[in-house]
């Protein structure tokens, strides 16, 4: 079991490895001077320069490659061009709306999510089904920034409910901090709770059709039995499977949501630096999603021994 | 979702003509989803005939009319018409769908097929594709756009990128499932050549999975330009896309919410009609699938 875990850890290694490549190599296998691009078409040749000694692209490849390495093993993202601070800082402080956001949409999803496709299996072909199925259809078509409009216009413009956009602090109190994190949350977690409602709805039907299903119901067990203690246990492993990929859907959509409603986060920080061409930013802010990504998927794996028993490693 | 052999086998076996029939009837969702397809196509190519203005020409007296006789779905704050402007961004959304869809699926299939067949490029090239996997499409996208200047070519080729690694890990999936299947052990046993098993055998199976897969890329494409669009990393704004037109009317959205309600309503019904499609495809192509999903 030990080694499993550390077998897995180790794993991560080359995944983020290659993550980190990805993110040198992008400004330095574009098209053109970078420095040039990142400036802007109304740059001076002072300006230029400046940019390439700050990205210190006047150096060697492997030698840019080896410092930005050992730079970012110390925790070190670079400094931003724009507002010169270090590119930790910035994070730093746009971290907690982030996180606020990417937690309450992961409860809400999950705990909506996992019952409706438990029922949905159940009562397969009932209308109970059905309304999942189109439910799960409209969650993947409908984008996250087309959600947020509709339902601003709903709470916010017509019926004047919640809060238009921001954010409130912990430290504001919980009222509004939470209602400023309805809707964001509502428009985020559609498309992952369809996407966790379909799997949890096509792993209980697996399971359902089993034989041990037949023989709990018949030696008489409660349905509610049956259905969580035999079933949903059975059918957990895909289904904590998509939670984590899933996750990466989510960080797309923070992004957008973000910038709907005027939340100062790391997706609004995103797209400041994209305007700007920030470029230091734009790779931290990469490398943390990724590795969150990669980290929650890596206690995904783990969970696996703690949901099924019988996976041994 | 994990592909076995069985469900290859069931996949590959041919339908009579009568049973497609009979399938349509069954399940009208790939009827709905086609229909409303074509039409955004037709609206796309026919744009100019469709009683649409210059999507870009300026009318400084006419800002911010609600959608009316005259401006069907109203102007923006700069007087252009948002029902020309929605029914030109069609062009770019279909474009930027089908060339991911057709690209992904070309070089998906080609990194699939070897990695599928070769073991020292499958342990590189998964490695590579598990690191792209692990950044979320839409960063990849705006890295990669930040760093271009705007253009649709580049969008398409960001979006591509951040595509690839799903399409290949499926068609290596699928090789790796049919290469233990018995016909393929009896090619192999009879002497086939490599090439052929390779042309004749595996890649024609990989294809009704990889058709239903083309349909979820073309559909995740169009929402990612759009997101691009959107937050200013896109398609350039000189070309109406529905992202665009979305973005500009951002600020705008509590005095002229219609800004952003044409737009978005094309985009989520062009993207139902093909998750419809694909849906519909998988039902068909692959009915153990279907049972589950």
């Amino acid at each position: 079991m030990l080694a499993y875990i550390i077998r897995r850890i180790l794993a991560t290694v080359p995944v983020m490895a290659v993550v980190a490549v990805f993110v040198f190599a992008l400004l330095h296998l574009s098209p053109g001077d970078p420095a040039a691009i990142i400036a802007g078409d109304t740059a001076t040749p002072a300006d230029i320069a400046r940019i390439h000694q700050a990205l210190g692209l006047d150096r060697p490849l492997y030698v840019q490659f080896a410092s930005w390495v050992w730079q970012l093993l110390h925790g070190d993202l670079g400094i931003s061009i724009f507002t010169n601070l270090p590119v930790t800082e910035l994070i730093a402080q746009r971290l907690g709306p982030t996180v606020a956001l990417t937690i309450s949409t992961l409860v809400v999803s999950v705990s909506a999510a996992v019952p409706l496709g438990v029922l949905a299996a159940w009562k397969a072909g009932s209308w109970i089904d059905r309304a999942v199925m189109v439910f799960s259809v409209l969650g993947f078509s409908v984008p996250v920034f087309v959600l947020a409009y509709v339902l601003i216009y709903l709470f916010a413009v017509r019926a004047d409910w919640l809060p238009v956009q921001g954010f409130a602090g912990l430290d504001r109190g919980l009222g509004p901090f939470l209602a400023h994190l309805v809707m964001p949350t509502l428009a985020l977690a559609m498309v992952y709770t369809a996407l966790i409602a379909r799997m949890t709805r096509a792993s209980m039907l697996d399971v359902l059709a089993q034989d041990y299903i037949r023989t709990a119901q018949a030696k008489g067990l409660a349905n509610r039995q049956v259905l969580l203690g035999h079933a949903l246990k059975n059918a957990a492993v895909p289904i904590a499977t998509v939670i984590g990929i899933g996750v990466a859907l989510l960080i797309s959509g923070v992004v957008v949501t973000e910038t709907v409603f005027a939340i100062p986060g790391l997706g609004r920080l995103t797209v400041d630096a994209i305007l700007r061409r920030d470029y230091p930013i734009i790779q931290g802010i990469i490398l943390i999603f990724s590795a969150a990504y990669v980290l929650i998927n890596l206690l995904v794996d783990l969970s696996y021994t703690l949901l099924d028993p019988r996976i041994r490693y | 979702m994990s592909i076995t052999p069985a469900a290859i086998a069931v996949a590959a076996r041919p339908a009579r003509r009568g049973a497609v029939w009979r399938h349509l009837r069954r399940h009208p969702t790939i009827v709905i989803g086609g229909v409303l397809l074509g039409l955004m196509a037709l609206a796309a190519v026919f744009a100019p005939y469709l009683g649409t203005v210059d999507p870009q020409a300026l009318s400084p007296i006419q800002r911010l009319r609600w959608p009316s006789a005259q401006h069907w779905f109203g102007t923006d704050m700069l007087g252009r018409d948002i029902y020309s402007r929605t029914i030109y961004g069609a062009r770019v959304s279909l474009t930027v769908g089908l060339s991911v869809a057709l690209s992904t699926t070309g070089l998906g299939l080609a990194i699939g097929l070897v990695t599928g067949f070769s073991r020292w490029a499958d342990a590189l090239l998964m490695r590579v594709m598990d690191g792209l996997m692990s950044i979320p499409a839409v960063l990849i996208a705006i890295a990669l756009m930040a760093l271009t200047r705007a253009s649709l070519g580049n969008v398409i080729l960001a979006i591509t990128i951040a595509e690839v690694p799903r399409v290949s890990r499926l068609v290596r999936g699928v090789v790796l499932a049919l290469r233990e299947l018995p016909f393929v052990e009896a090619a192999v046993a009879s002497g086939t050549r490599a090439d052929r098993i390779l042309w004749r055998h595996i890649l024609p199976n990989t294809l009704p999975p990889l058709l239903v897969q083309a349909t979820y890329t073309a559909a995740s494409a169009m929402i990612i330009e759009a997101i691009l669009s959107f937050l200013g990393a896109g398609t350039p704004p000189n070309i109406p896309s529905w992202g665009n037109i979305m973005a500009e009317g951002r600020s705008l959205f509590q005095v002229a919410y219609y800004i952003v309600l044409f737009p978005g309503a094309f985009l989520s019904a062009t993207v139902l009609a093909i998750n419809l499609l694909g849906d519909g495809l998988r039902d068909a192509l692959d009915p153990r699938l279907a049972r589950r999903m």
